[in-house]
């Protein structure tokens, strides 16, 4: 595999080589994120969820936490009550219980 | 001779490679509850253990660390809090301000920086919450295995000498560290680090723009991290922007209460109990892996080389034993090329194992004295897990 992928490689550094002499300044580096895969499962208040937890991370920071007796509703009622205080969430004080509800009866 | 065979793997790794963005189906399962991660392949990155998306988390798989004692960029683990990231970035219009209670206040760009005299570094970054997921109890958290460090090359400039351009002046405290990554809404604290003035100008943290000879990936910190060798990667600001000498204790979110251990003996309290007093986290404990095969693994009864890395927050590893009977009796092993204090120290050994199940255990000793503990210490956050580690196989 080596043999092969080392002339390709030189002939992409060569590449390179020649963009770099031909331009003055350089570009900006951009970089592009895979399209985002990870969604809230379906349950009671969804809707809700999307829209308060959503816009700051994906919901892979749910689904991944440990499961068990002392992940339940205390758990998460602990953690919606860190994300308004400790990170500054605008969770509508009316919307916490639909949110503790889904988590702990979703995840 | 090219065969068919590696001819038909070169092929599919570069179709592989045209397609950065395509989602792999597979998934790992970690050896814990709720472990399963579906393997993601991100720009600059191979195939990853996908932690979370957005911000991204990406834990190295750890048959990685078995290939090198250096760990490839494009497997090089990635932590973010926040996820606002920065996606673009102009090395010709990038600057790091240097500022707060120095003299002459400097706006630094990356041009500049690559002109100073630059020095090299073979370091370990890991992650405070590195192997989290085996905590027992469990702890909320970002759920690691053992993937979430790295070893590589750093090439950059001494804080040293950055902060000496701009002058430090009398009283200085602390300084203070910023990067381009900020949070979604006002309220969140940004991310932001600090350290003690005197460890800021020990000449070793370093402003790195190179990593194993090549620029940082973008999520790696491109075009310049803080790099803090033996410190745990939470201070390793990426996108670095900001540094600012105080002459106070900084008390952002992030020091103040975040990434706080016990003041205890290796940071272990009584599990389930909260800690009657906490600092911030500092240096590495030392820790050990067997790198050349995973617990449950089989292996073919008779000789086998076992191979492994260890250590630790910077006094550098004394010694790797390794015992083949559930650690009632242990031997050295054969430690390889010395990188440095802060880098993975590669170590092998031949054990002989009948047929039958094994159990093996690695055991590293700084040279600070300080030995792996057999039973695993625990706190509330699941910071700084480093018990001797334990695989069981079994030779047929």
């Amino acid at each position: 595999m080596k043999r092969i992928a080392l002339p390709v490689l030189s002939a992409a550094l060569v590449a390179c080589g020649l963009l770099a002499g031909l331009t003055v300044s350089a570009k900006p580096v951009t970089y592009t994120l895979p399209e985002e895969t990870a969604a809230f499962k379906p349950g009671p208040n969804l809707d809700v969820v999307q829209g308060n937890c959503g816009s700051c991370h994906s919901s892979d920071y749910v689904l991944t936490q440990p499961k068990g007796a002392k992940f339940g509703k205390d758990f998460w009622q602990a953690e919606v009550t860190k994300m308004i205080t400790v990170f500054g969430a605008p969770i509508e004080p009316g919307d916490v219980p639909k949110i503790v509800d889904y988590l702990t009866a979703t995840y | 001779m090219l065969n068919r065979r590696t001819i038909l793997k070169g092929s599919s790794a570069l179709a592989a490679g045209l397609s950065p963005l395509t989602a792999l189906a597979d998934t790992v399962t970690l050896p814990f509850g709720n472990g399963e991660r579906p393997l993601v392949k991100y720009p600059q990155k191979r195939p990853m253990i996908g932690l979370t998306s957005r911000p991204p988390q990406l834990e190295t798989p750890f048959s990685v660390f078995n290939e090198n004692v250096i760990t490839p960029n494009d497997a090089f683990f990635v932590r973010y809090h926040l996820a606002n990231i920065p996606l673009e970035i102009d090395p010709d219009t990038y600057t790091i301000d240097i500022k707060g209670k120095v003299d002459k206040p400097v706006k630094l760009t990356l041009a500049a920086l690559k002109r100073m005299a630059s020095v090299e570094i073979v370091a370990v970054n890991q992650c405070s919450g590195n192997s989290r997921g085996f905590s027992e109890p469990r702890v909320p958290g970002g759920q690691s295995a053992n993937g979430a460090m790295g070893n590589a090359r750093w090439r950059g400039v001494p804080l040293k000498t950055v902060l000496a351009q701009a002058g430090v002046q009398s009283g200085a405290k602390q300084v203070v560290f910023n990067g381009l990554d900020t949070p979604v809404i006002d309220k969140t604290p940004d991310f932001v680090k600090a350290l003690e003035i005197d460890h800021a100008t020990d000449g070793e943290v370093m402003l790195a723009y190179q990593m194993n000879g090549q620029d940082l990936p973008m999520l790696n910190g491109f075009p310049v991290r803080l790099v803090v060798p033996g410190y745990y990667g939470t201070y390793w600001i990426k996108h670095l922007s900001e540094i600012t000498v105080i002459d106070t204790v900084f008390d952002g979110f992030w020091m103040k209460s975040a990434y706080r251990i016990p003041d205890t003996e290796n940071a272990s309290i009584e599990p389930g109990t909260a800690p009657k007093a906490t600092v911030p986290i500092g240096r590495f404990n030392v820790r050990s892996f067997v790198t050349s095969l995973a617990s449950g693994a089989k292996v073919t009864a008779g000789t086998t080389t076992l191979k492994g890395i260890a250590f630790d927050g910077g006094t550098g590893i004394k010694e790797v034993a390794v015992s083949i009977d559930d650690g009632k009796t242990w031997t050295p092993a054969k430690l390889g090329t010395d990188l440095g204090k802060y880098s993975f120290r590669e170590w092998t050994l031949p054990v002989t194992l009948a047929a039958g199940a094994h159990v093996l255990k690695v055991r590293a000793t700084s040279n600070g004295g300080k030995v792996q503990p057999d039973k695993a210490g625990w706190n509330p956050p699941g910071y700084m897990r480093n018990v001797i580690e334990t695989y069981t196989v079994t030779a047929a």
